[in-house]
């Protein structure tokens, strides 16, 4: 009843074309970012950031980039936690080199260096696809980890081979190092993640993101009417590192502030995000913020449930959440095999009929 | 009606309870962060049964400290950093003391610790240079480091060669666990081969350490004197067993303090025989405060683990760690005339703790390990650590060396160096001792 776009009339391209066309759905959006960016950093403390808001916007971002590459370009990566050592890695490069560069600019640069890296070993993806595709990017993992933790410039010849943010400051907030406040952690990685997902739902709605899906559905077709692979590939892998880079960046920079490859950037971080669009939706902005919410928050939830609320012991807790988890997963992907995103769509869709479906 | 009914009950209870509580003593929350699920679990949970057994023993026994009850919340961290954050977070309001028993965890909590006014006590592991408390105000590594072990562990191999002058030209290798917990002693190896002339070279073993064929084959062909292991969890039994099965000589073997528990020793069975290992503590239930555990906790029902491991390697140094940290709350409520203490206030009894033989003897643990002093600029205490060798026949670990020094000319720099890197990173002024 609520939900109807009836009388809204669209006289122009640009509103017609807009990313939200429905009023509600605009009015929605817009109410959660303003509650995120003007109530949230009210409300905020330790643990809201630490172990729940930032690692959801951490990982919101990486899956984001993941999507790009794997969800819109259907090229399939196991290199996600290898490109966010490469982002981590050349946050704290720039960093210690340059403590007076602002780090807006060093998270960005990141990205930027993770890039060129995504399109070197985005190389093999022009002869190679699918499952082959999967076990030359499990190779970028596994080299990048390695590297890292074998020579001693990138973790500056430190004893421990541990990588440590240093305490810096921004407008005068302390952002990295003891004492920043959450509210300023949380913000900074907010900006990041609006202003990039929206680029992100740009790129892909425009004519790259297009080239993308044309490559993903079917690339003899889309090379046959004139779009280059090459081209059309490489810029995936780039924009995708782009993003994932960047989210190292805040993983290790604003979020954990101190990292060693082995544990911080292992494989199982490149399934995570993996699982995170799969269960969010493939080749869906919206599906990588909630494939990482449900990922991130799930298991939380159940554990402060279980132990807080029923008073369970802490290890069986931990078991019946890893339990838990798995089914969920599996239970999501038999209902919907499309991802939340997809759930979240029919809901609409359901909602705008309600409550005369016939 | 009935739901309604019960929410009311609850309500009035969640109302009235503070109220009631606020009269008597707030409990002292000790919380554990604990490991008992993942590849670490095998280490984790006799340590974590060690920790929460003291503390049940001191509320059954003596009705907590200085009267006061310890409550011990605990959280799984899994081993894992992400995890270990969000566990330190939910736990940490009101927390005296915090014991993660993972050096990637303590490596998060270092700077968190010093904003929110709670000790970490890393026992034995974490960041070595935080021994200097001029820099490291919240943390504390007593009895003693990795540097210092290393130091340790290279003059038992001289006494076994004959003195210091006959290092030169041996072979020594450490194999050593892949991440900033393994690569501790390198630095301190490197700068002992320099001085003492002996060929010194690591071999990483990647997490989770059950792939080591790679690196014995090598052990094998270069014939190193002697191996030095930095492992945890199942790579500490893999790496026996390989080194058994390439016939590498057991007492020439010598693990970390990690490396040297039941576990690690026991899938191997009797080609484990003579392996060594470093301790600053003694293994085995034949001391009273054992008898004293089993009977109040376990008698009681209040046991956190099995009654027949109690007195395993790694539930003494759980035991072990509780002891020192009761203690040091007890010194808080000292010297702050206070039963009250807060993680402050518990610092500053960390920093003037001691704990001596006598102190010892009274606790019921005479002889378990040696007296401990800690001070203002000395975080690390008396840095002393033995070698416990492995009987294959008895299962039993049973010391075969004296307490050795640690070798500060050796490490002294060392420390001042990193804790010095660390204070530029943060901008921390070391504080003043005096």
């Amino acid at each position: 009843m609520l939900y109807r776009e009836t009388g809204q009339f669209k006289t122009s391209y640009q509103a017609d074309q807009a990313i939200f066309p429905i009023a509600q759905d605009r009015w929605f959006i817009f109410g959660i970012i303003a509650i995120a960016v003007f109530v949230v950093p009210f409300l905020i403390d330790d643990y809201g950031a630490n172990a729940v808001l930032l690692p959801f916007l951490v990982y919101a971002m990486a899956a984001i980039g993941l999507n790009i590459l794997t969800g819109y370009c259907g090229q399939l990566s196991l290199g996600t936690g290898g490109f966010m050592a490469v982002g981590a890695y050349s946050t704290y490069k720039l960093f210690t080199a340059f403590p007076d560069l602002n780090l807006i600019v060093i998270v960005i640069l990141s990205g930027l260096i993770t890039a060129a890296v995504g399109v070197l070993f985005g190389l093999p993806s022009l002869r190679i696809k699918g499952f082959y595709l999967a076990v030359a990017t499990l190779a970028s993992q596994f080299f990048l980890v390695w590297m890292f933790n074998k020579f001693g410039w990138f973790y500056n010849y430190n004893m421990t081979g541990m990588i440590n943010m240093p305490a810096s400051t921004m407008f005068g907030l302390q952002l990295t190092g003891p004492g920043a406040h959450p509210a300023v952690r949380y913000l900074f990685c907010l900006g990041f993640v609006l202003v990039f997902a929206l680029v992100a739902k740009n790129i892909v709605r425009g004519r790259l993101g297009r080239e993308w899906m044309a490559i993903r559905d079917m690339d003899i077709a889309a090379e046959i009417i004139g779009i280059r692979p090459l081209y059309a590939k490489l810029s995936a892998f780039a924009v995708s590192s782009f993003y994932v880079g960047m989210a190292g960046a805040l993983y290790f920079g604003i979020w954990l502030s101190s990292a060693e490859p082995v544990e911080a950037f292992d494989i199982n971080q490149s399934f995570l995000v993996l699982f995170m669009i799969i269960i969010g939706g493939l080749g869906s902005i919206m599906g990588s913020f909630l494939g990482a919410a449900f990922i991130v928050l799930m298991p939380l939830v159940l554990k402060n449930f279980m132990v807080d609320g029923l008073d369970i012991a802490v290890v069986t807790a931990k078991h019946v959440e890893i339990i838990t988890m798995g089914m969920l997963i599996i239970f999501f992907l038999i209902v919907e095999p499309h991802g939340l995103a997809r759930l979240w769509t029919i809901a609409k869709e359901k909602l705008r009929l309600w409550p005369f479906p016939h | 009606m009935k739901f309604a009914k019960l929410t009311k009950v609850a309500l009035a209870a969640a109302v009235v309870a503070p109220m009631l509580s606020a009269t008597v003593l707030a409990d002292l929350k000790v919380p554990s962060m604990d490991y008992r699920t993942g590849p670490y679990a095998p280490n984790g949970i006799p340590f974590a049964n060690g920790y929460s057994d003291y503390l049940s023993l001191l509320n059954e026994r003596d009705g907590g400290i200085e009267g006061v009850k310890i409550v011990n919340p605990s959280c799984e961290t899994a081993y894992n950093t992400k995890q270990g954050v969000e566990c330190y977070e939910k736990l940490k309001d009101g927390a005296l003391v915090f014991q993660p028993l993972s050096t990637g965890i303590t490596y998060q909590l270092i700077p968190r610790t010093i904003v929110d006014k709670v000790p970490v006590y890393s026992m034995g592991y974490g960041r070595t240079s935080a021994a200097n408390g001029k820099i490291f105000p919240y943390v504390f590594n007593f009895p003693a480091t990795y540097w210092s072990q290393a130091t340790a562990l290279v003059q038992y191999i001289a006494d076994q060669e004959g003195g210091m002058d006959k290092l030169k030209g041996k072979k020594i290798y450490l194999v050593h666990h892949n991440s900033a917990y393994g690569k501790e002693p390198i630095r301190t190896l490197e700068s002992m081969a320099a001085k003492y002339g002996f060929t010194y070279r690591s071999l990483p073993v990647d997490h989770p350490g059950q792939e080591q064929k790679a690196t014995w084959l090598q052990i094998r062909r270069e014939k190193p004197d002697w191996v030095l292991m930095w492992g945890w969890g199942v790579m500490n039994q893999v790496a026996v067993k390989e080194a058994a099965s390439i016939r590498f000589p057991m007492d020439h073997f010598i693990g970390v303090w990690w490396s040297g528990s039941e576990n690690d020793v026991l899938p191997a069975g009797d080609a484990a025989d003579g392996y060594l290992s470093g301790a600053f503590h003694a293994a085995g239930a034949g001391f009273p405060v054992h008898a004293d555990i089993k009977k109040h906790v376990y008698g009681n029902g209040k046991g956190k683990g099995e009654i027949d491991r109690v007195g395993e390697v790694l539930y003494n140094r759980g035991m072990v760690a509780a002891m020192w940290t009761t203690e040091a709350i007890r010194n808080a409520m000292k010297i702050h005339g206070t039963k009250d203490v807060t993680g402050e206030m518990v610092r500053d009894g960390f920093e003037t703790l001691k704990v001596d033989e006598a102190r010892l003897a009274e606790l019921g643990m005479k002889d378990f390990t040696y007296g401990i002093q800690i001070t203002c600029e000395n975080h690390e205490g008396p840095g002393k650590v033995a070698v416990q060798q492995w009987d294959a026949k008895a299962k039993k670990w049973s010391m075969v060396s004296k307490f050795y020094e640690p070798l500060r000319d050796i490490t002294g720099p060392l420390i001042a160096e990193d804790s010095a890197a660390f204070a530029k990173e943060n901008n921390i002024t070391p504080r003043d001792c005096n």
